[in-house]
């Protein structure tokens, strides 16, 4: 049988390990999507419901775009919000669309029932291997915390690079070299290596420079060109950008316990999906004396739309200034660049104002 | 003591419930009016901008209350089963909505918690809420029980007179709606005035055997996790033989019908079927136009069937 040639959505730079899972482990070929454009978003937005969030529209867009890259299995995780039920209707509009295409969609699977999700793998490879799978799973895990270390020192530090777009050049070998990764102990070099280069980069920090944290809805904060880059909008400012919110932190580490308890004065419930998360958040980059807060999300988000009246307490209670974007299909670079802009303005205003 | 009852969102689907435990207990309320202009003015100007068009009126109605309850009864939802029967995450989160929201007039709320996938079961919910009222074991449950009765009942004449209109000669449409949408009187009502208006039966897919069409929603769309509109969306395979068209009814922008609606489009094809967003814009020109447009398909169609079998084509 032919091997299978597998896209799984794109999501920030997770895909490296992503597609190590799919040809170490599972023994397939992994067909990246090309990069989101335009012309991704368009043909999303053609075939999907008009007011569903836009993270489907940029997937189904995606989709379509790996199939014609040559993709013939999709894949797709689910979640806890309306992701959950994302997987069933793209697959029935690539279907209507005419694509012959297999689909592997978690949400087959059932958490109370493990093997379920074993059934769902073999889609892939009826013939897959379980313990190489296992073994590229783990290394995958390993990667993106790798991954995610990386862009929390980019964060912290590309908005005072010497040479422009240093960060992002090195960032780009790292992520390529990080493609060739076998085991763990290659992974150790890989990361040492990097750090070691990133760390020579050459900077010029400010004193008590602006520092902003970034809160918000899972894959409008993650995936850059969804929110319109902004971290490197915010970058070029010369400001310390600080994300928590990433895939180690939310799905290898399991914080949910903490985080409730610790925003019982704002939240007496879970308000579903990552909304603790945000609100948790919120309140430490208010305690650490972040000078502002962005949150993001795609229209129309529930769980962070719910978030947003708790924010704005938030707010009131450390005087700290809150923004808030809502991202869609239609939102122009201009009009956020501007809100941007004034944000910034304001926050400086106000840094100003307390340092004399 | 007196409890405010928001008119909006679960209180369509459990005022009978909610009423009767409160009455058994002999507790005082007062449920919110209808909603009008000044509820929607007043829930859209608290309420953030991009939220759904029923949580802004949910918002009206409890501004409402405000001045004139105790407390503010404002129960939560997370899930309604152990495996993908979660409910919208609004449910989860309305409490907290709220009680940000107004948290400046120190609000007092009366509420109960069922996530019965953390074995949070509606009788356990309302065992704490009843203790929280001060009342005791066997009071709580008594009351309970005759509330859980009383549901049942009201769910039997709902059916039984839905029953009634499905042997109706009339064209009958299925309007696929929550309850907190098809039954307010500003997102709704409308447009059930307008089916009526042309001589149509308005069949409601609330108005069903839930449990039978949990299991029945399977037939159309497997992995769809919202209870509720699963529900809704087992009533269409439970009606669609007795049934004439079907319209699905969402309001803006609900997250759950943004997909499931789409779905269900997609999918169904055994009748005429139309899905409508309704964002509450005052005038109805627009609607009465789709609807009337929709019924005469709807008219023809039927005609030429007819024709057909009665061998005069």
């Amino acid at each position: 049988m032919a091997v299978s040639k597998v896209n799984f959505p794109r999501l920030g730079s997770y895909n490296v390990a992503v597609a190590h899972i799919i040809t170490k482990g599972l023994d397939c070929e992994y067909v990246d999507a090309p990069p989101i454009t335009k012309k991704t978003i368009e043909l999303g937005a053609k075939y999907s419901p008009d007011f569903v969030c836009t993270p489907f529209k940029y997937q189904l867009g995606g989709y379509i775009e790996a199939i014609e890259a040559g993709a013939d299995t999709l894949i797709q995780v689910g979640g806890a919000c309306r992701l959950g039920y994302y997987g069933e209707l793209h697959e029935q509009i690539l279907k209507d669309l005419g694509y012959h295409v297999k689909f592997v969609n978690m949400a087959n699977a059932n958490f109370n029932k493990p093997l379920t999700f074993y059934e769902e793998f073999k889609k892939i490879n009826p013939n897959m291997n379980v313990k190489k799978v296992a073994q590229a799973t783990l290394l995958a895990i390993k990667m993106v915390e790798v991954i995610d270390k990386v862009e929390d020192f980019i964060r912290e530090n590309v908005g005072f690079e010497v040479v422009e777009g240093s960060f992002q050049k090195l960032h780009e070998d790292f992520l390529d070299d990080l493609k060739d990764v076998s085991d763990k102990k290659e992974l150790a070099i890989i990361y040492k290596l990097y750090m070691r280069k990133f760390k020579k980069l050459e900077v010029k920090k400010v004193k008590n420079p602006l520092k902003v944290g970034i809160i918000g809805e899972y894959y409008t904060i993650m995936d850059e060109y969804s929110n319109h880059y902004m971290e490197k909008e915010l970058a070029k400012k010369g400001i310390i950008i600080e994300r928590w919110m990433n895939i180690s932190n939310t799905i290898f580490h399991n914080y949910a316990k903490e985080v409730k308890q610790s925003i019982k004065k704002y939240a007496r419930f879970d308000m579903g999906a990552t909304a603790m998360y945000t609100i948790k958040k919120a309140i430490d980059y208010a305690k650490e004396g972040c000078d502002g807060i962005i949150h993001v999300k795609s229209f129309g988000c529930t769980p962070e739309i719910d978030t947003m009246p708790v924010l704005q307490k938030i707010s009131e209670d450390y005087k700290i200034p809150i923004i808030y974007f809502s991202f869609d299909t239609q939102t122009s670079d201009v009009g956020i660049n501007t809100r941007i802009e004034a944000f910034y303005d304001m926050i400086m205003m106000r840094k100003e104002e307390k340092e004399k | 003591m007196k409890i405010g009852i928001p008119r909006g969102f679960l209180y369509y689907k459990y005022h009978v419930l909610w009423e009767t435990f409160f009455e058994e207990l002999g507790i005082d309320y007062i449920v919110s009016p209808k909603t009008n202009k000044d509820i929607i003015r007043k829930g859209t100007m608290q309420a953030i901008d991009e939220a759904c068009l029923p949580s802004k009126i949910f918002m009206g109605h409890v501004d409402y209350l405000i001045p004139k309850c105790d407390y503010l009864f404002i129960p939560r939802i997370a899930s309604l089963g152990t495996n993908k029967d979660i409910v919208c995450s609004k449910f989860q989160a309305i409490y907290d909505v709220v009680n940000n929201t107004y948290r400046d007039k120190n609000l007092k709320i009366l509420y109960y918690s069922i996530d019965v996938e953390n074995k949070d079961t509606e009788l356990k919910a309302f065992l704490k809420m009843g203790k929280f009222l001060g009342k005791n074991k066997a009071q709580i449950l008594k009351a309970y029980y005759i509330a859980k009765q009383a549901e049942k009942t009201a769910k039997m004449i709902d059916l039984n007179n839905q029953k009634l209109l499905l042997a109706s000669s009339n064209l009958k449409i299925l309007v696929v709606a929550h309850p907190y949408n098809i039954n307010d009187e500003f997102i709704g009502k409308p447009l059930q005035d307008i089916l009526h208006e042309l001589d149509c039966e308005v069949i409601l897919a609330s108005i069903v055997d839930e449990k039978k069409a949990r299991e029945r929603a399977k037939n159309i769309s497997r992995t769809l996790p919202w209870t509720f509109n699963k529900e809704l969306v087992g009533a269409i395979d439970i009606y669609k033989d007795q049934v004439d068209g079907i319209i699905l009814v969402s309001s803006f922008p609900c997250g759950p019908d943004s997909l499931v609606n789409e779905m269900v489009i997609r999918r169904f094809k055994e009748k005429p079927i139309i899905s409508l967003v309704l964002d509450g814009q005052e005038g109805t020109a627009g609607l009465e136009t789709r609807l009337e447009s929709f019924v005469d398909i709807i008219k023809i169609q039927k005609e030429e069937k007819e024709e057909v079998t009665n061998g005069s084509i």
